[in-house]
Order: structure tokens, then C-alpha cells, then sequence
């Protein structure tokens, strides 16, 4: 093990600029650490070669004094995000072999920003799961496993989509990572593997480049081990792209500036809507367990109530779907990917289909062609988005009366591999909380707050007001700080 | 009315049209790779096109200029908030699987065309809507034994789908239509409303009824890419529907094709086997919202549309209806009366433009844009008439002559001495040779064979080589017989 992947990705940061080590040696570390996390399985590529190329680069501008402000810190990038000249799955048989020759804007972004991509990161297919399952390229170990010394064998999910990039970032394989967050991908897998996720406002980053999942819900952030580490590489990932019309134009903040540890007199939303049955007692004293630390911090608790949110799950089921079915249709083995012959058209997009899609991904284009469908659009589709405006509608009303909510991030701790696997519905609950606050655009930060009786993290979620990730990040912060999560999984790269 | 006779009895058609326009443009609708027509197979495709993972489309304004700027030519109601759906079917040539059309939210609502029919009545149909699509590629099925080879250069191309009512009864103001759209389309620059190029093609709805009765079932022709096809595939179905209800069958709900080399259209797919397009709206893209005022801007540099310049021309240069609907069938040939009529005498100068010029321009296979004769060129042929330096039938020499040689009317009278004699005693002296040399002829005329005197003339002019300025010798010839 090194020393060096033990820093957080500021103190890394100021490391580089003190000279204490050079970029080469960070990457160095990290390309030993992503060889020794080999059996978590969180990488579909690596780009070890590019990694030193890019920290080489790195060091000559700091030499120069022009580097960026995340020049040499070697991160993880979610193999949904399209990289110039390196495979891009989607975790998917259908893109096998898939090099783009563009780059999608977030990942040039961090690569202006002087960032250094060790690997591809594993993910459910096309972002599709809360468990990394789903990926064609095999399930991710969570780095986490129980105390008890059963526990030791069992292997847990990390959570998803963004699995292999919270996997990643937990044992110490990178300083950060990109992830995206449809549902819950970013939150919910931050959850389960103990670190900072953060969802941003829909429209904050671009999704040029980004293989699409949900359009309008679906968006990049940061996954890091530290709310001031997610601060920093959100502010690089962050901005206007005219090539997404969905993304808005407005300055980004220095974020990381937000945290000033002062939240006296800030209103936070408690919603009873989220003690729903069923939820692990443990979580519901986490949950208090927060309302009290922000308290003490001179923060007033206030409780809100989001009346919709029940219906927040089945809507993002069907809202969800039926936009991935007709973003998916572009596979078809005509332009790019993987092709299976056919001896008409149509057996050939059948063939290939097939054989391109696992059965998740193809349970969910069935039911968004089945919501758009003739007869019965309006009871679903239909019906869906007008509930999906009266859950952004209670959202608004809620932030008249609190300037933050807290909630718990998931129901539950990380489960193992093969629980859950029976029934779609099941796995689908994973994201009954983070669901909300992606149909309604809101930005959302887990922050891991604690461990279960099983030592698993536990996190919590801040939901804030469009384009207000900075009190997200401020609250976030003090929150850290009052948990005082320190704990690192069994599993740490290089330590095994 | 006209009515359609049938075996059993009289038969009313009933008609409408959806046009799919080509968008006048240098990029396509929702990305930036090139619109040229002819080029090289997959030349003109952007990553976006072409469907890459992780493209996302950008509206381009200028074609929704051009839409806005063609509703507001076609008097329509501009809907300042509109929204974009994708329209779901899997095609080799359709790279998204999708194709991002407007459904429910057209960018533009009702408008109206007004038809100027053969006979000169004029008749209104009635536009539904307009609204904005891609365009798909096109898949080549020739290249291969066994494949099919896809060409991407259209797909993602801007196309204005313009519906008309069912408002149209006959095949030819179907024609009338198509005629008039073109014209308004090409006035206002929005599409070149080349049909040959395929920039221009309509489907073509059908139906038959009992005068007065409930609709017919219709049927659709699909991608009819000429307006004297759109008239054959009408005139087709009318009489295969006819023929079917007249033999107590029943029309089926259809897409027809038209078959261009036998001339029928033919079953393509039935109502059970229409697709599903589960029309949903992009979320790739926000609804687009308009600004009243940026309409208005646009509504000021409309150019004055056909029928404007139609009642301006019959009040301003008091043309007749017939001759200013041919003037401004197309803005080039009113724009050349214009400059040809400017300062001279209107009638004069209309009928040198309908029939020397379209005329001459009709023999020559050219457009009025290629005229060997300048709207000048013409303008100083006339003047010449009417100042007498040459008559109106040597007029027509100089005018072949300019055609030819692209020379001035000045020049060519110069050159060639074709200037009008005018000089009486020359004329004089003409006639007296005349007379004098028919002296039988003479003797009958003064007998009272009154006809002769077109004789004398056309004489008189042979001698004089046609220059003779015709008033000049008629005037002298009547005094010297009567003399």
C-alpha cells in the first residue's frame, strides 16, 4: 500500500503544488492500486499507458506553472462517459469493442482541468441497477464486507449503476471518479461503500458525450471520499455546453468555498413522507441521528411534508423506461457495435438485440415500449409526467418553508450478491429515496454518516434548491464533520 | 361542383395534401453537418445524424426562421410555443431508431392557400398545420447482391411537413395546389420546391363519396415527387376506389405507393400494419418558445407574396387577371416585368414578357434567371417601337436577333439598317413604283375591289424591306388612291 492513495483528493492536490511528489509517482501509486483492486472488479478498461502519459504531461505544466486545478489527480471515469480513442461500454455486449473518437464534454473538462483517467469503471448496463449486477462485464465486489466472520465471504454489491467507480474510490484505487445519477446511481452506490456522492441540479453538467440512460433525468457528479473533494471536482465537471440544450447557462461557483462549517440559523426540511414501513430501524436512527448533529450546529430542523412522494418510485419507473426505450434504439448493429447477421433487416436488429442486451436493460425497453404504446400512453406515460410535476411542485413548496431536507440515502445497508435478484420491484425500492429529487431536477449529496450493527455505511442525503449545490456542500460538510466517518472498507487496495 | 360519374351514379372526391418541404439551409435541423444536394454518399454526417452514443440534438435557428417565415406566408397562425417529439420506428436508414418531428405542439397552426384555377376563379383550401421534421437517409438497395447499403447525407435534414384540409375535389386543383405552395415557397425562400431533387414531395390523401355524404375511407400515396404524378395517382385512385364501391367492395385504410414506370398506385402497408409510432416529446430538447417580437421581425422582411403582386399588378399596370397570374407565378419573371415595365407603357411590356420572352425562354429550355435578354435589353427593344425607330414586326426580327447574340436592340437596328423610314418622299416614291408597276391591279381597285388594299402595303413594305413605318404608308398610300 501507499501512502499516496490514502490522500484525499485536496490533499493530494496541495501535496502536487508543495512538490512533496510528483504527478508521475500519484499515478504511479494508483495504477498499483487499480492492478491490486483487480478482484473487485472495478474496471472494464484500463488506460494505465494514458494515465502516465497524462501525468507526465501534468508534471511539465506544473513545472511550467500552468497547471489546472486538478492537474495530476488520477481519477476513475465511469465507462458511460465517452472517451476519445478508449472502449466505451455502458457496461453493455452491445458496445464491446465501441472506441469513440469524441469525448464527452465532463471528461474534457477534467482532462482541460489537468486530470489523469486511470480506467474505464464498471457500471450496470447502460447505468440500469442499484447492485452493479446488471454489467456484462461481470458484478463489482464492494470492498466492504460484515464484521462477522461469515460475513468475510459473503460478497456485497457496492451499489449502482456507478458501482465500479464507488468500489473504486472506497478502496483507495482513485482519488475520485465520475459518476451519473438517473434514480439514484451516484447516491445510492456512495451509500453502500462509504463516500461522498453528489447529484447536481439537472442541466449543471453537460450530457454531451454521455451515453444517454433517461435524458431528463439523467446527470454527471462527482463520487470522492470527502465533501470537499466533490466540491473540487464538481466545479471542473460543472458549466454550460451549447451542444446540450438542456444544460444551463450560469457561472459555476467556487464551490469548495462553500464550506464554511456555518449552518446556524439554516432551515432543514425533515420530510415525514420518507418514514416509510419497512425501513431498517438503523436508518431511521441514522436519520435522527443527523437531525440531532445539525442541530447542534445551529441549524433549525423543520418538518416538510412532499405528499407525492410515494408515487415518486412508480413514476420514475415509467418515466424512466419509456425514455431508455427509444434511446436504446440506436443499437442496432447498423453504424457501430456489435452486429449479428440476419437474413432480413428485422432479424438482424433481432439477432443483435438479443444478443447485445441483458435482461434487465431489455425488461425496461419493454416496459417503456410498452407505456408509449397506442392505448396506453395516457394511463401511463402520460399520467406519469403530470405526477412528476406535482412531486417538483411539492419540492417547491417544501423550499419555501426550509432551505435544505435531509433524509436517509437508501433503505437499507449494501445487500450481497444474488439477494435481491427474484423480483425487479425489490431492487427497484433501493432507490425509493433518491428517486424524488431526479424527477423533480434537484441536486442531492450522500455523505456517509455512520455503520450498520453489520460495520456497513450508512448514508445520508441532503436535497437542496436548483443550482444550490453549495449549501448542499456547506451543510454536507458539517455533517462529515459531526458523523466523523473514518472508517475504511476491509478491502483497501494494495493491503490484501 | 364537379362530380366524378360513376356506373351507379355521381361521385364527389375529396383530396388532401401533406407536402414534405425541404428547409432552405446550410446546416441541418438539428446539427451542423452540410445540406448540399448530389454530394458524395455519407459526406454531409455528423456524429449527431449519424446517432453516436451520447449525441444530443441542437435546434438550428435558421430553420426555425424558415418555418416561422413560410406560416406567416401562408397567413398561418404562428404558435410561439411548440415542442419537439420523437417519432419511434426502427429503419436501417433512421440511425436513432427515432425520428424528432412535432405531434401534438405544431410550430405552426391554421393558414390558408388561395388557388388561381385554370378558368381563372380562384378557390381557398384550407393549411392545418406546419410543423418541422428530420428527414431519414436513404437506403440503397442496388449496390449489393444481399445488402443494403445506407446513405446519411438527407438524415437529420430540415423538413416543413404542411398538411392541407381536405379541401380539394379534382386532381387538377390538387395541381393548382401544389402549384401555388411552390410559388409562395420559393417567393419566400424557404425551399427551393425542386420536386425532381426531391426537395418538394407530397403524400397524397384520397376518398370518394356520395355527393353530400359522409367521408370515404381514404387511402395515402406516399412520396409522390412530381405534381403531374400527384395528378395520375388522384386520377388512379379515384377510379380503382370507384370501381371498388361501385362492385359492392369496401376501401381499405391504407399507404399506397405510386408506381412512376406504370403508372398505378400500389399497396404498401394497411391500417393493422401501421406502426406504432409511440410519439413522445424529445427530452433532448426543451419546448420551444418564441418570442412575439422576433415573429414580428421576421414578419417585416416578408416579400410581397403572389397574390399581393397579382392585385397590384391588375390595379397598378391594369393587366388582366390572366396575364399578372402569369407574371407572378414565380418572383424572378415578376420582378423582370418589373424592371421591363418601369416607365413604359405596362400592356406593351407584358405582352413582350408573356409571349416573346417565356415564349422564347419556353423553345430554348431556359429559365427566366438564364435570359439571353436582359429585363434592360427588352425595355430598350420596346422603346424603339414606341419612339418608331423600328415597327413591331421588325421588332421581332431584332428580338430573335438578340436572343442569339445577346446584343443590345440599339446596336443590332444599327448594324443591320433596320432603322423605320420614315421620310415620306422614300415612302412616296415606294408607292408610286407600286402602283405604277400594277397598273390591272389599280384599275380593279378604283373599280371597287376595296381588298386590294392590303396589296398595295404588303408591296409597299416588301420594297422597302419592311422598314417603312406601316402608319406612315398607309396614311400616304389612302391619300394617293384617292387622289
Amino acid at each position: 500500500m501507499s501512502e499516496l492513495t490514502q490522500l484525499t483528493l485536496a490533499a493530494a492536490l496541495k501535496g502536487l503544488d508543495r512538490g512533496d511528489f510528483t504527478a508521475a509517482e500519484l499515478t504511479e501509486s494508483h495504477i498499483a492500486a487499480v492492478a491490486a483492486a483487480r478482484p473487485l472488479n472495478a474496471f472494464i478498461t484500463e488506460t494505465f499507458d494514458r494515465a502516465r502519459q497524462q501525468a507526465t504531461a501534468s508534471d511539465a505544466r506544473r513545472v511550467q506553472g500552468t497547471a489546472g486545478p486538478l492537474d495530476g489527480a488520477p481519477l476513475a471515469i465511469k465507462d458511460l462517459f465517452c472517451t476519445e480513442g478508449v472502449q466505451t461500454t455502458a457496461g453493455s455486449a452491445i458496445l464491446k469493442g465501441f472506441v469513440p473518437t469524441y469525448e464527452s464534454t465532463v471528461t474534457a473538462r477534467l482532462f482541460r482541468d489537468g486530470a489523469v483517467m486511470l480506467g474505464k469503471a464498471n457500471l450496470d448496463e447502460f447505468a440500469m441497477g442499484s447492485s452493479n449486477i446488471t454489467s456484462h462485464y461481470g458484478p463489482v465486489i464492494s470492498p466492504w464486507t460484515g464484521k462477522a466472520p461469515a460475513d468475510a465471504v459473503r460478497k456485497l454489491v457496492p451499489g449502482g449503476s456507478s458501482g465500479g467507480s464507488a468500489a473504486a474510490v472506497a478502496a483507495r484505487c482513485a482519488l475520485g471518479a465520475t459518476g451519473t445519477d438517473t434514480g439514484g446511481s451516484i447516491r445510492q452506490p456512495a451509500a453502500f461503500t462509504g463516500i461522498v456522492g453528489l447529484k447536481p441540479t439537472y442541466g449543471r453538467c453537460s450530457r454531451w458525450g454521455i451515453i444517454a440512460f433517461a435524458s431528463s433525468l439523467d446527470q454527471a457528479g462527482p463520487m470522492t471520499r470527502t465533501v470537499e473533494d466533490a466540491a473540487i471536482m464538481l466545479r471542473s465537471m460543472a458549466g454550460y455546453d451549447p451542444k446540450d440544450s438542456t444544460s444551463v447557462d450560469r457561472p459555476v461557483p467556487d464551490y469548495a468555498a462553500a464550506l464554511t462549517g456555518d449552518i446556524r440559523g439554516l432551515r432543514v426540511g425533515i420530510p415525514a413522507e420518507y418514514r416509510v414501513d419497512g425501513t431498517d430501524p438503523e436508518i431511521a436512527a441514522l436519520w435522527q441521528q443527523g437531525i440531532d448533529w445539525l442541530r447542534a450546529a445551529g441549524a433549525e430542523p423543520v418538518d416538510i411534508h412532499l405528499p407525492h412522494t410515494k408515487y415518486a418510485l412508480p413514476t420514475y419507473y415509467i418515466v424512466a423506461p419509456a425514455e431508455c426505450s427509444s434511446n436504446l434504439s440506436r443499437y442496432d448493429g447498423v453504424r457501430f457495435g456489435v452486429r449479428v447477421p440476419g437474413d432480413s433487416l428485422a432479424e438482424m436488429y433481432e439477432n443483435t438485440r438479443a444478443a447485445g442486451f441483458g435482461a434487465e436493460v431489455r425488461r425496461r425497453i419493454l416496459i417503456g415500449t410498452y407505456v408509449l404504446s397506442a392505448g396506453y400512453y395516457d394511463a401511463y406515460y402520460l399520467k406519469a409526467q403530470k405526477v412528476r410535476t406535482r412531486i417538483a411542485e411539492d419540492f417547491r413548496r417544501a423550499f419555501e418553508q426550509c432551505d435544505v431536507i435531509l433524509t436517509p440515502t437508501a433503505p437499507s445497508a449494501a445487500f450481497a450478491i444474488g439477494e435481491r435478484m427474484d423480483d425487479p420491484v425489490t431492487m427497484y425500492l433501493n432507490d425509493v429515496f433518491t428517486v424524488p429529487a431526479s424527477l423533480a431536477g434537484l441536486p442531492g449529496l450522500s455523505v456517509p454518516a455512520g455503520l450498520s450493527s453489520k460495520a456497513l455505511p450508512l448514508g445520508l442525503q441532503l436535497i437542496g434548491r436548483p443550482f444550490d449545490e453549495e449549501t448542499l456542500i456547506r451543510v454536507g460538510g458539517v455533517l462529515e464533520t459531526a458523523a466523523g466517518f473514518h472508517t475504511r472498507p476491509p478491502f483497501i487496495a494494495g493491503e490484501v | 361542383m364537379s362530380y366524378v360519374q360513376g356506373a351507379t351514379g355521381e361521385w364527389e372526391v375529396v383530396i388532401g395534401l401533406e407536402v414534405h418541404a425541404q428547409v432552405v439551409s446550410q446546416a441541418k435541423l438539428f446539427s451542423g453537418a452540410a445540406t448540399v444536394f448530389g454530394s458524395e454518399p455519407n459526406s454531409q454526417v455528423s456524429l449527431v445524424d449519424a446517432a453516436f452514443p451520447g449525441m444530443l440534438p441542437v435546434i438550428n435557428r435558421v430553420c426555425i426562421e424558415q418555418a416561422v417565415r413560410t406560416g406567416l406566408g401562408l397567413k398561418a397562425q404562428i404558435n410561439l410555443f411548440s415542442v419537439f417529439d420523437r417519432k419511434n420506428y426502427f429503419y436501417a436508414d433512421l440511425p436513432a431508431g427515432y425520428q424528432i418531428s412535432q405531434f401534438t405542439q405544431p410550430i405552426v397552426g391554421h393558414g390558408e392557400i388561395i388557388l388561381d384555377l385554370p378558368d381563372g376563379s380562384t378557390r381557398t383550401v384550407g393549411i392545418t398545420r406546419l410543423h418541422l421534421e428530420q428527414d431519414a437517409g436513404k437506403s440503397l438497395h442496388d449496390q449489393h447482391p444481399s445488402k443494403t447499403y445506407v446513405d446519411l447525407n438527407r438524415a437529420g435534414v430540415a423538413l416543413m411537413e404542411i398538411v392541407s384540409e381536405p379541401d380539394m375535389r379534382t386532381a387538377e386543383e390538387a395541381a393548382a395546389y401544389l402549384r401555388k405552395l411552390r410559388a409562395i415557397l420559393r417567393y419566400l425562400g424557404s425551399c427551393d420546391g425542386n420536386m425532381e431533387e426531391g426537395s418538394m414531395r407530397a403524400d397524397v390523401n384520397v376518398s370518394v363519396r356520395r355527393p353530400g355524404g359522409p367521408l370515404g375511407t381514404r387511402t395515402e400515396t406516399k412520396n409522390v415527387n412530381s405534381i403531374r404524378y400527384v395528378q395520375q395517382a388522384i386520377e388512379f385512385e379515384v377510379e380503382r376506389q370507384i370501381e371498388v364501391l361501385e362492385g359492392g367492395g369496401t376501401i381499405k385504410q391504407e399507404t399506397r405507393l405510386w408506381d412512376t414506370v406504370k403508372h398505378v398506385t400500389r399497396s404498401m402497408r394497411s391500417k393493422e400494419e401501421a406502426h406504432d409510432y409511440r410519439y413522445f416529446p424529445d427530452p433532448d430538447l426543451l419546448p420551444l418558445q418564441l418570442d412575439q417580437g422576433w415573429v414580428d421581425a421576421i414578419a417585416a422582411t416578408l416579400p410581397e407574396l403572389p397574390d399581393d403582386k397579382k392585385a397590384r399588378f391588375q390595379e397598378q399596370y391594369k393587366l388582366s387577371l390572366y396575364d399578372a397570374g402569369v407574371l407572378v407565378a414565380d418572383q424572378a419573371s415578376a420582378d423582370y416585368y418589373e424592371a421591363v415595365a418601369r416607365g413604359r407603357d405596362p400592356k406593351l411590356a407584358a405582352n413582350w414578357v408573356i409571349v416573346e420572352l417565356f415564349g422564347a425562354l419556353n423553345r430554348l429550355g431556359k429559365d427566366i434567371a438564364d435570359s439571353p435578354v436582359s429585363a434592360d435589353k427588352l425595355g430598350g427593344l420596346i422603346d424603339l417601337i414606341v419612339d418608331n425607330t423600328i415597327s413591331g414586326r421588325i421588332a421581332k426580327d431584332v428580338f430573335l436577333a438578340m436572343l442569339e447574340t445577346g446584343k443590345s436592340a440599339a446596336d443590332l437596328v444599327e448594324e443591320r439598317g433596320l432603322r423605320q423610314v420614315t421620310d415620306t418622299g422614300a415612302i412616296d416614291q415606294a408607292i408610286d413604283q407600286v402602283l405604277a408597276a400594277n397598273p390591272d391591279k389599280l384599275a380593279e381597285y378604283k373599280a371597287g375591289k376595296e381588298k386590294l388594299f392590303g396589296f398595295f402595303i404588303g408591296q409597299i413594305m416588301k420594297m422597302t424591306q419592311g422598314k417603312a413605318n406601316p402608319a406612315l404608308v398607309n396614311e400616304l398610300l389612302t391619300r394617293k388612291l384617292q387622289a
